[in-house]
């Protein structure tokens, strides 16, 4: 099957996803609250990154410009990621970052099972190795999220503040967009809104047996599958950035 | 300094790493962690990075009894005469290679 | 086995300890050891594992600034060996009756030393190829003497940490001379970060044999195996080939080869600068250890979250 080349923006959000959140994990190293943490935390971020950098090669390659992944992570705008918006918000305490990776992995685990049966079979490799990981990830935050939960007071009010915090930032992962009908009747990749119950009754799951309360939202922030980011997106890539644009052209 | 004086670091689990199927577990290190699921999960992250293994056990440290170095003669030392356990103590006629 | 010891007895078990030492056997913690043996164990391994820790510091720097995804990826799991060689290390510490706790305490108190070579700033990315190249050079040479060490747990430790910090100085070495034949800009870079890094590295190996107060205790009981300018000089020798192999230079006009001998000779150590920096002046003491005691801080209520979690349910 030749290459859909609506397929690029849609690997652009998967790859984006986890460049930005592998990102912000990767802030933790050398600063996790427990060395055994650090090394996790890292274990996280290395495949997070790993995946991103599959993944965005393969995008690279399928818009035929002669982007690379590199180019795509270092030299694009902000406005130009395609991340969803909970990826990118400040890595926060621990619980925060537990609690985010908790909503992400569980929603990775979903989006990388569909995608292990893309019709693009390069695609379908890379979630079914993917998958595995996101499995790991899912299972460390989901036992953190247990035991910050339902440990101390104090521990407990920080994963409620967390889950409250990110709660609406969850809805975008399940917005599909609307003009990406044939790329799922062409069985390329799933329907985002249909993973949601699977992932909401999961949620349910972990948060009862955490002690947490989910919360109630009227309002699911959206933007950045359009590239309408938070102010925090712009920093981010600055720091990530400087190196590669001050030495355009330069090999590492 | 906010960390409470009372605190202790969480209970030691010792590890062992099976290398591939068919192979025995061996002794890899140790973790701390809270309860024996948390333990397996700082075992992969600490001491599987780099496909060392396909298997995990941890064990609570404290549940270990080891022979003490004083032991090694009364222990160790009668088994050093049998060598009727071995199979080389017995003879078996030229040319017979069932075993 | 008698409860009570009198000197007589202590004697013999001196000479029989130090016979095992003689014949190269590995002490096993449970073995009986001189109170000195095991606290200068303890006081050198805790030493080692706080500078795998302090030394993510540096490093972890430019985790968010790697020029490129491959670099990123590198680099991560580079700090993250360091966060493991410490677990590693504590653990065989540990086994010698402290806990990690306790160790970790004294590194925040300010009262255990790590290595001076991670109070250095990282100010480039040629920074992260320096220290790959020079600090995991010089840190390899010495761990692979500490791998023959007496004590079991530890060379069992150091075994396991040589084989996986192989490619960590192949990285750096690797990158230094990528920029070596880059642009104008980024040699520059390279050879500045070889420059403000290579005393420190020499450093690294402490004071010379004349003046190092532990290494004859060390050295009698097999615990270090060889002199501190012993292993300095294998690693000059090492390293000036490298240098010249990518045509950078190493800072130092009196560097001269000894035919006789087969030595690159070095100029003299600034051992001023040494001991200001083990001392606490160096340019980044103080953000090393706020960095560690902000980590500690920050993270206690997880860890008696999970404390507590594991309480109520067990």
């Amino acid at each position: 099957m030749p290459p859909h080349p609506a397929l690029v923006p849609a690997l652009l959000r998967i790859g984006d996803d986890r460049l930005v959140l592998g990102h912000r994990t990767s802030e933790w190293c050398g600063h996790a609250p427990i060395l055994e943490e650090d090394v996790a935390l890292v274990n996280i971020a290395l495949d997070l990154i790993g995946q991103a950098n599959l993944v965005l090669q393969h995008a690279g390659a399928l818009e035929g410009t002669g982007r690379d992944q590199d180019a795509l992570a270092f030299f694009r705008e902000a406005v130009e990621f395609r991340n969803a918006l909970l990826c990118e918000l400040p890595k926060g305490d621990f619980g925060v970052t537990i609690v985010r990776h908790f909503f992400h992995s569980l929603f990775s685990v979903l989006q990388w099972e569909a995608l292990s049966r893309s019709a693009d079979t390069t695609l379908a490799g890379i979630a079914a190795k993917a998958l595995k990981e996101s499995r790991y990830h899912a299972r460390h935050s989901g036992g953190w999220v247990i035991r910050l939960g339902d440990g101390t007071d104090e521990s407990h009010r920080r994963a409620q503040e967390a889950v409250d915090a990110l709660w609406s930032y969850t809805g975008e992962l399940f917005m599909q967009p609307a003009n990406e009908a044939d790329l799922v009747s062409a069985g390329l990749t799933p329907d985002v809104s249909t993973l949601e119950p699977a992932w909401r009754a999961q949620v349910d799951d972990v948060l009862r047996r955490a002690t947490l309360r989910v919360p109630e939202v009227v309002w699911m922030q959206r933007g950045g599958r359009d590239g309408r980011h938070t102010e925090h997106l712009g920093h981010m890539l600055a720091e990530m950035q400087i190196v590669a644009r001050s030495h355009p052209g330069a090999q590492w | 300094m906010t960390q409470s004086p009372a605190e202790r670091s969480w209970p030691l689990w010792e590890v062992f790493t099976q290398s591939k199927e068919g192979e025995p577990h061996q002794h890899a290190g140790s973790v701390h962690a809270t309860d024996a699921e948390h333990a397996l999960q700082n075992a992969r992250d600490v001491y599987a990075r780099r496909n060392e293994a396909v298997n995990l056990w941890v064990v609570p440290s404290v549940v270990i009894t080891a022979s003490t170095p004083e032991d090694v003669g009364p222990f160790f030392d009668p088994a050093n005469d049998k060598a009727y356990r071995h199979p080389q103590f017995y003879k078996v006629p030229k040319g017979v290679k069932v075993f | 086995m008698t409860t009570t010891s009198t000197a007589s007895e202590d004697s013999s078990r001196l000479a029989q300890f130090e016979a095992r030492i003689a014949a190269d056997e590995s002490i096993e913690p449970k073995d009986w050891m001189p109170e000195r043996y095991r606290k200068q164990l303890i006081r050198m391994m805790a030493q080692h594992a706080h500078s795998e820790v302090v030394g993510m510091l540096p490093e972890g720097n430019w985790i968010t600034r790697a020029p490129t995804l491959r670099r990123k990826m590198v680099l991560l799991a580079k700090v993250q060996d360091e966060a493991g060689h410490g677990l590693y290390i504590y653990c065989g510490t540990e086994t010698l009756g402290v806990d990690r706790h306790d160790l970790v305490q004294e590194l925040l108190d300010g009262k255990a030393k790590y290595s001076s070579i991670f109070n250095y700033p990282t100010l480039t990315w040629a920074d992260i190829g320096a220290i790959g190249w020079l600090v995991d050079g010089a840190a390899i040479v010495n761990q692979t003497m500490l791998a023959k060490a007496s004590f079991g747990p530890y060379a069992r430790a150091m075994v396991r940490i040589c084989k996986e910090e192989n490619f960590h100085k192949r990285q750096g070495y690797e990158i230094m001379a990528t920029l070596a034949r880059g642009t104008g800009a980024q040699r520059a870079m390279a050879q500045d970060a070889l420059n403000r890094w290579w005393w420190p590295s020499l450093m690294m190996f402490g004071p010379h044999d004349k003046d190092s107060t532990n290494s004859d205790e060390l050295m009698r009981w097999g615990i270090k195996r060889k002199s501190n300018d012993e292993l300095r000089q294998r690693f000059v020798n090492m390293t000036i080939v490298q240098a010249q192999a990518i045509d950078l230079t190493v800072p130092d006009a009196d560097l001269k080869y000894n035919e006789m001998t087969g030595d690159w000779e070095t100029g003299p150590i600034d051992w001023d600068e040494f001991w200001r920096v083990v001392k606490g002046n160096g340019p980044c003491n103080k953000e090393r250890l706020d960095a560690r005691r902000k980590a500690d801080a920050d993270g206690a209520w997880v860890r008696a979250a999970a404390s507590a979690y594991v309480e109520k349910h067990a």
